[in-house]
């Protein structure tokens, strides 16, 4: 079998990630330390499932369109590999932020319990509750069709809520997570140059591994329905 | 006299390097460069992403398989 060019790709540039991620200069920021690699990998799961569930979105607009099932199947894949991402990306800043943000001489930020309090993290979490009521939304409706278009509608709220959660209030309120003041990561002000060179890659590589989890996905549902249907006949 | 002017000059160098080297306090993982143990976290970490791509593939190829049946 051959891999077609975009799994060779994701294959290459998540394995540049980790060379490039662990070898390449950083700057030197007090606090931070050698922790500032986990952009090129905690960073990265954010942004792969804010593709992810853009492509999402789009296959649940295709179904309501022209009712098509495949885009209903793409649809609930890439929203779940998305979420699995999230839940990552939330995972991945929770040990890096218990390293970084704690501070025994500040009441404020002492324990883990209140350095989770933060408007960014509760953000992105409720996004993520959100996505979590899509897939038990799917999974109460028994009906084929109706499942495929309740669903669909609920997926272009749940995208639009990513918005407000993850993008929106966390600029409003203070926080100790970067990039209160414009795009974490996409800025040109905030981010160094040198860490641009691998965390581009990396954000490229990452989203193709979570698009190629989830055209597997597509492909076994498509071929379990396909069996379904072959036992009724 | 040239002497002990250039042996100021070096003793004010030699003051700011060491001066420059108390400065940078950023913890960064001098150590494990040093010493080359930071090859062993880079060995592990690929090893534990050509094991996931490898099973990803093989996943790839098992539908691809049940697909031509």
């Amino acid at each position: 079998m051959r891999l077609s060019w975009w799994k060779l790709t994701s294959i290459f540039l998540l394995l540049y990630a980790v060379v490039g991620g662990m070898f390449l200069p950083v700057p030197e920021l007090p606090q931070l330390g050698e922790t500032i690699r986990n952009l090129y990998y905690h960073v990265c799961m954010w942004f792969a499932m804010m593709i992810l569930f853009t492509i999402s979105v789009i296959h649940s607009i295709k179904y309501l369109r022209n009712g098509d099932y495949t885009h209903d199947v793409k649809a609930r894949s890439y929203a779940g590999v998305g979420t699995y991402m999230g839940i990552l990306g939330y995972a991945t800043g929770a040990i890096w932020a218990s390293y970084t943000w704690a501070d025994p001489n500040n009441p404020a930020y002492a324990s883990f319990g209140s350095i989770m309090r933060e408007p960014k993290l509760i953000g992105a979490a409720i996004a993520l509750l959100i996505y979590g009521a899509y897939f038990i939304l799917r999974s109460s409706i028994n009906d084929m069709d109706q499942r495929a278009r309740v669903s669909a509608v609920y997926n272009i709220f749940a995208y639009a809520m990513l918005f407000p959660t993850i993008w929106i209030i966390p600029r409003l309120l203070p926080s100790l997570h970067p990039g209160q003041e414009g795009n974490p990561a996409l800025n040109f002000n905030d981010i160094d140059s040198r860490m641009r060179m691998v965390f581009y890659p990396a954000v490229i590589g990452w989203t193709l591994l979570g698009a190629w989890i989830a055209t597997i996905k597509i492909r076994y549902t498509i071929l379990l329905e396909k069996k379904w249907n072959n036992n009724e006949k | 006299m040239k002497n002990s002017i250039l042996s100021i000059i070096f003793i004010l160098f030699a003051s700011l390097v060491n001066a420059q080297q108390s400065a940078e306090t950023s913890p960064m993982a001098f150590d494990m460069r040093s010493n080359g143990k930071i090859y062993v976290v880079v060995a592990v970490l690929l090893t534990i992403m050509i094991g996931l791509i490898l099973y990803i593939i093989s996943v790839d190829k098992k539908i691809s398989k049940l697909e031509k049946e």
